[in-house]
C-alpha cells in the first residue's frame, strides 16, 4: 500500500505539552518537515527559548540549545560563528523575542547573521499565564491589561516582522499565518525559504507566524481560528516584507 | 624564550591565544579594552573569531553558544559589565560548558568609577546569578601570573566543565611587565566533548544543551552533582602562596595588586623589627582554607587587607573559625591602600604606636 502521509522523521516521538488546539504544535510540525525536506536534518542546531514553546527541545529531532529569556539570537550567533556550516535556528514566541529580546533580535538581522528565526506570534504571554505582550492588540484583555489594552498607557502593539525589514541584514521577512489549510501551505513554504535564504549564506532570514492561544484568550480552539483571522490579520497583515534580490 | 614587556590586558589576549582560545565575544568597557582589542587584531591571524556584541548579556550568550557549540571561548568585561553577564553565566554553569570570563574589577557600587579595586569579591565567589552554582576563580598577581593562569583556567573549564574567571584589578590590568610565555602544555587529562551541539550528522541522538529541570526531584539531583564538582574542586583546585608565615606575629590575607603592597609593608615592618606574614590566595573560590591549618604559635591575629570594604573577611573568619580575632583593612572607590596605611592598621591591630 503506498504511503500518502508520514510523520515527520524531523520530530521525535515525544508527546508535545501544548494546551488543545494550540498552533504551536503546526508550526513545530512545519519546522521539522522543511528541515527533512532540505535534508539538513542531521547539520541543524536550534534554539529554543523561554515560553510555551520552551521544551522545543524535546520535540525537534535535531541537536538543540536551550536560551534564556530572548536571547537565543545571541545563543544562535555563538553557535553558528563555531559552526558556520550549520543550519542554525531559533524558534521564539513574541514575549521573548519581542519583549526581552528586542535588542538580540534587532542586532542577529542587523549584523546579517545567517541563522534563521520562527517567531510566533500569539499576542500573548502564554507560558506564564495571559499577560499583556508588546504584541497584544489595542483592546486585546490580559492579566496584566484587565481592561484591555490601551495606546496612552502601554502604546501601539510592535510590529516586529515591519520593523526587521527596515533592517539591511534581513535577507528574508515574511509574515504568514496557520490557520487554514491553505495558510498553513503558505506558512511551509515561507519557512522554506528561510532555510534556503540561509543555506544560501544571504543573510538572517525570519518567518513571523501568526499562532493561537485559546488558553489565555479563553476562548475554544475554533473560536481562537476565527479572531485570529478577524483581528490579529488585519493588524498584522501576511505577506513577505523583504527577500533575497535576485528572488524577487 | 626571551621575556617581552606587555600590558597586563593584552597579555591575557596573547595567553588566551596560546592557550588555543578560537573565539571572543565581548563588549567595551573600561579598564579592560585592550583585551577585545587585541583580540579583535589577533583572533582573525589564528583562524579565530572576534565579535562585538551590542551587550554584555548579548556577549554572554554568544559565549554560552559558542561554548556549547564546542568552541574554546572567552569573553572580558569590568564590573558593571560582569553583572549583566550574570544572567548567562548561571546558565553556562547549569549547562555545564567550559568558557573563560575575565573581569579587570574596577569601583563600585552601580557605575562607579574607573580605578581599580577588588569589590567584585562577593560576586565572583558567591555567585551574581540565581541559583547554587560555583567559578573557579583566579586571582593573579603580576602579569606573568595572569598569563599562566589563563592557560590553567581554559583547561579547568574544560576539565570540570564550568565558567572559570581570572579575576584581575584596573590596575594590573594597565601595568607593563616583563613576561614570559612558557612553553604551554595541559597537566590535565581533558576529557572529550561528546556532548556538543555539532549536528547529529543522523548518525547519533540529537545533543541537548540545557539546564531547565521543571521535576523538582531532578533538578535537586542535578545540584547535588554540581556540588560534588564544586567539592572536587575544593580538593584539587584550592592554591595560594605563603609569604613571610615562619614567626608572624600577625598574619595578614590578601590578594592580587594588594598582596604586593602587603608585601611592600611586610618588609619594611621587617626593619621595623615586627614580623608579619601573608597567605595570598590565588584562588578565590575555592578559597585556600589549607592555608590556614598549620599557623605559627607566634600568631596573634588574622587581618584581611582587600580594595573593598570587607568582602574577603568572611571566607577568611570561615577559614580562621574563631581561633584568632580577625581584623579588617580596606581601602575602595578606587583609592589604592599604601604600605604606610597597612602599616598603620598592623600596628594598630597588634596593640602598638603608629
Ligand atoms: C528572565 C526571565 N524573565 C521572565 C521569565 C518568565 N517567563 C517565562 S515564559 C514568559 C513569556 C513567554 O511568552 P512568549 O514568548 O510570548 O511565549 P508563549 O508562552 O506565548 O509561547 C515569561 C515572561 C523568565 N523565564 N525569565
Ligand atoms: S498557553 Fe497558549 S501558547 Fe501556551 S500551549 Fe497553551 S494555548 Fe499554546
Amino acid at each position: 500500500m503506498a504511503v500518502v502521509f508520514q510523520k515527520t522523521k524531523g520530530l521525535t516521538d515525544k508527546e508535545m505539552h501544548y494546551c488543545p488546539g494550540c498552533t504551536h504544535g503546526i508550526i513545530h510540525r512545519l519546522v521539522a518537515e522543511v528541515l527533512e525536506e532540505l535534508d539538513v536534518l542531521g547539520d541543524a542546531i536550534g534554539v529554543a527559548p523561554v515560553g510555551c514553546s520552551v521544551l522545543a527541545y524535546d520535540y525537534l529531532n535535531c541537536d538543540m540549545h536551550e536560551a534564556s529569556h530572548g536571547r537565543a539570537p545571541a545563543v544562535a550567533t555563538g553557535i553558528k560563528r563555531v559552526r558556520p556550516e550549520n543550519v542554525v535556528f531559533t524558534y521564539q514566541g513574541d514575549g521573548d523575542l519581542a519583549s526581552i529580546g528586542t535588542a538580540e533580535i534587532v542586532h542577529v538581522a542587523h549584523r546579517g547573521e545567517k541563522i534563521t528565526t520562527i517567531f510566533v506570534n500569539n499576542a500573548i504571554y502564554g507560558m506564564t499565564g495571559g499577560q499583556m505582550a508588546p504584541t497584544t492588540l489595542i483592546g486585546q484583555k490580559a492579566t496584566t491589561a484587565p481592561l484591555g489594552r490601551t495606546v496612552e498607557h502601554s502604546g501601539m502593539p510592535l510590529k516586529v516582522s515591519e520593523m526587521l525589514a527596515t533592517i539591511d541584514g534581513a535577507a528574508f521577512v515574511e509574515r504568514v499565518t496557520v490557520d487554514s489549510p491553505a495558510n498553513v501551505r503558505k506558512a511551509k513554504k515561507a519557512i522554506k525559504a528561510a532555510f534556503e535564504c540561509q543555506l544560501a549564506g544571504k543573510g538572517f532570514s525570519i518567518v513571523e507566524v501568526l499562532s493561537t492561544c485559546p488558553t489565555n484568550w479563553g476562548m475554544s480552539p475554533v473560536e481562537s481560528l476565527g479572531w485570529l483571522k478577524d483581528n490579529m490579520i488585519p493588524y498584522y497583515p501576511l505577506g513577505n516584507l523583504r527577500r533575497p534580490e535576485e528572488d524577487k | 624564550m626571551a621575556k617581552i614587556l606587555m600590558k597586563g590586558n593584552e597579555a591575557i589576549g596573547a595567553a588566551a591565544i596560546k592557550a588555543g582560545c578560537k573565539y571572543f565575544f565581548g563588549y567595551p568597557i573600561t579598564p579592560q579594552n585592550e583585551i577585545p582589542e587585541y583580540m579583535s587584531k589577533e583572533l582573525p591571524k589564528v583562524g579565530g573569531v572576534f565579535l562585538q556584541a551590542e551587550s554584555e548579556v548579548s556577549a554572554i550568550n554568544m559565549v554560552y553558544g559558542a561554548a556549547g557549540a564546542g568552541g574554546r571561548v572567552m569573553t572580558s568585561s569590568s564590573s558593571p559589565g560582569i553583572a549583566l553577564k550574570q544572567e548567562g553565566i548561571t546558565y553556562i554553569a547549569g549547562a555545564e560548558l567550559p568558557c573563560v570570563i575575565v573581569n579587570i574589577v574596577r569601583g563600585g557600587p552601580g557605575l562607579g568609577g574607573i580605578q581599580p579595586a577588588q569589590s567584585d569579591y562577593n560576586q565572583a565567589t558567591r555567585g551574581g546569578g540565581n541559583g547554587d552554582y560555583k567559578l573557579l576563580v583566579y586571582a593573579p598577581a603580576n602579569v606573568q601570573e595572569m598569563v599562566d593562569l589563563v592557560q590553567e583556567a581554559f583547561d579547568a573549564a574544560d576539565y570540570y566543565r564550568n565558567p572559570v574567571m581570572v579575576m584581575g584589578d584596573g590596575m594590573i590590568g594597565q601595568m607593563m611587565e616583563p613576561i614570559e610565555f612558557k612553553e604551554v602544555k595541559t597537566r590535565r587529562e581533558l576529557p572529550s566533548k561528546p556532548w556538543i551541539t555539532d549536528g547529529t550528522k543522523g548518525n547519533r541522538k540529537p545533543n541537548i544543551i540545557n539546564s531547565l529541570f521543571l521535576d523538582a526531584g531532578e533538578l535537586e539531583d542535578h545540584n547535588i552533582r554540581l556540588q560534588a564538582k564544586y567539592a572536587e574542586m575544593k580538593e584539587k583546585e584550592a592554591r595560594y602562596e605563603n609569604y613571610n608565615m615562619e614567626n608572624p606575629e600577625l598574619v595578614l590575607v590578601a590578594y592580587g595588586t594588594t598582596s604586593r603592597i602587603v608585601k611592600n609593608a611586610i618588609d619594611e615592618l621587617k626593619e621595623e623589627g615586627i614580623n608579619i606574614g601573608l597567605i595570598r590566595p590565588i584562588t578565590l573560590f575555592p578559597f585556600p582554607e589549607k592555608a590556614f591549618e598549620d599557623i605559627p604559635e607566634s600568631c596573634k591575629g588574622f587581618m584581611s587587607v582587600e580594595m573593598s570594604m570587607g568582602q574577603m573577611i568572611d571566607d577568611v573568619k570561615i577559614a580562621v573559625n574563631g581561633r584568632w580575632p580577625v581584623g579588617f583593612f580596606g581601602r575602595s572607590g578606587g583609592v589604592i591602600p599604601t604600605p604606610t596605611g597597612v602599616k598603620n592598621a598592623v600596628k594598630e591591630m597588634l596593640g602598638g604606636a603608629k
